[in-house]
């Protein structure tokens, strides 16, 4: 519909919306999270649920116990390979449509222990994330802003067409290889369909 | 606390066999310990708890060592004949030192508010020996300790009640904390590499390792 007409109508009382707008209007705001953390940026999610931030305000205050009842997974804290397989698990067995948050350095690429040789560097190895907030660990206030970029993003998302969101694109995957343990390191070591290596362009 | 040397001749009193050797720390700590023969470990470990004078009741840490083989130098004063005149001359004499791995026993005590010593374990060599008694059975507390050197060093604990990898998973094959692990071939790009990093970016990226 015509923005311009829109706002024209609803100038006279008479206000319209599509199927898409209402759909989406009405998820963005009930995002539930699954209720897990991994390390310190637990804490900081923790503060930003209570009453001081008060995630609350952005309709998340629904903390999960269960993966089958969350819409939304944020990874708080340190990704160690030990632990990768059951965030794996955790994310495949969250219904459709699901997000993640991957919430702090270490979460987004292995932070302060990078170079080590036990910490997974960054979580988009084995699952598509949604939304990276840098920090060590970020304020609550960051995690308000990737919620609402979080909910900006849901409110894009197109029902149909050939940019539809993923979860209503059957031939996109909803689950992922859970990782094996290897006698040196994961096996794989990442999902290749969901991450590529980073490649440097320099100009000049 | 009685001093280090009459704890050892204390303990090779009671405990008959038992060979103790005091490890120097030359840096200014002086932090002296007990190197323990392992035949004896459980043995003296029980005498140090027990002793009414000693009362060792507290593992507070226990933590490994991996020393490689090495090559000692040392210098020792000879006496030659040098132009038909005996002289004193300094010669360097090398020997090469098998490596071993080493626990690191931390111990207080409650009741007498005294310590720490410090005991020492050492396997025969890195690879096919690396055995040692536990002390688990002495100090309970030393159970998860024993566990993570077995996971990160590989030192086998006998008598250990439940010897398995505590922070790597099972069917893991090295042990990382070993001065000869390598890492798995990961890297990735980081803007401010430095040392061991700056030479993973120069195999990785060897265009952005140019000055």
């Amino acid at each position: 519909m015509d923005e311009g007409l829109r706002s024209e109508l609803q100038k006279q009382g008479v206000f319209t919306t599509t199927l898409e707008d209402l759909y989406n209007w009405g998820r963005k705001n009930s995002v539930w999270p699954l209720g897990f953390g991994l390390a310190c940026c637990a804490i900081e999610m923790i503060a930003a649920s209570m009453s001081r931030w008060d995630l609350a305000r952005f309709g998340a205050e629904v903390f999960r116990p269960s993966p089958r009842q969350a819409d939304l997974m944020i990874v708080a804290g340190t990704v160690t390979k030990k632990m990768a397989p059951q965030v794996v698990r955790l994310y495949n067995q969250m219904p459709e449509p699901k997000y993640v948050i991957a919430m702090g350095a270490c979460a987004i690429s292995g932070g302060p222990f990078k170079q080590g040789y036990n910490v997974l560097k960054g979580i988009d190895r084995f699952i598509p994330v949604d939304v990276h907030i840098p920090g060590c660990p970020p304020r609550p206030e960051a995690l308000l802003h990737a919620f609402m970029t979080l909910q900006e993003k849901i409110d894009q998302q197109q029902l149909t067409g050939a940019g539809k969101a993923r979860h209503l694109d059957a031939a996109k995957p909803s689950e992922f290889p859970v990782p094996q343990f290897g006698e040196h390191d994961l096996e794989p070591a990442n999902n290749p369909t969901v991450w590529k290596a980073p490649v440097l362009v320099r100009q000049g | 606390m009685l001093s280090l040397e009459s704890i050892k001749s204390q303990v090779e009193q009671a405990i008959s066999g038992a060979k103790l050797e005091i490890v120097k720390n030359d840096a200014p700590s002086a932090q002296h310990s007990l190197l323990v023969d392992n035949a004896h470990a459980v043995a003296v470990a029980k005498y140090l708890r027990d002793d009414p004078a000693l009362r060792f009741d507290y593992a507070s840490n226990v933590t490994g060592v991996d020393w490689l083989d090495a090559e000692l130098s040392e210098k020792i004063k000879v006496k030659k004949v040098v132009d038909g005149v005996e002289k004193e001359v300094e010669e360097v004499k090398k020997t090469m030192r098998l490596g071993y791995l080493e626990t690191v026993y931390h111990l207080y005590s409650m009741e007498l508010k005294h310590g720490p010593l410090i005991i020492r374990l050492r396997t025969e060599n890195r690879t096919d020996k690396a055995h040692l008694p536990s002390l688990t059975p002495v100090w309970r507390g030393a159970e998860f300790q024993e566990r993570e050197i077995f996971d990160l060093y590989g030192i086998i604990f006998d008598g250990h009640p439940d010897l398995r990898r505590i922070l790597m998973w099972e069917g893991f094959k090295d042990f990382p904390m070993r001065k000869d692990y390598t890492e798995p071939d990961d890297y990735e790009y980081e803007p401010t590499p430095h040392d061991e990093v700056l030479e993973k970016t120069k195999q990785h990226y060897p265009a952005e390792a140019k000055p």
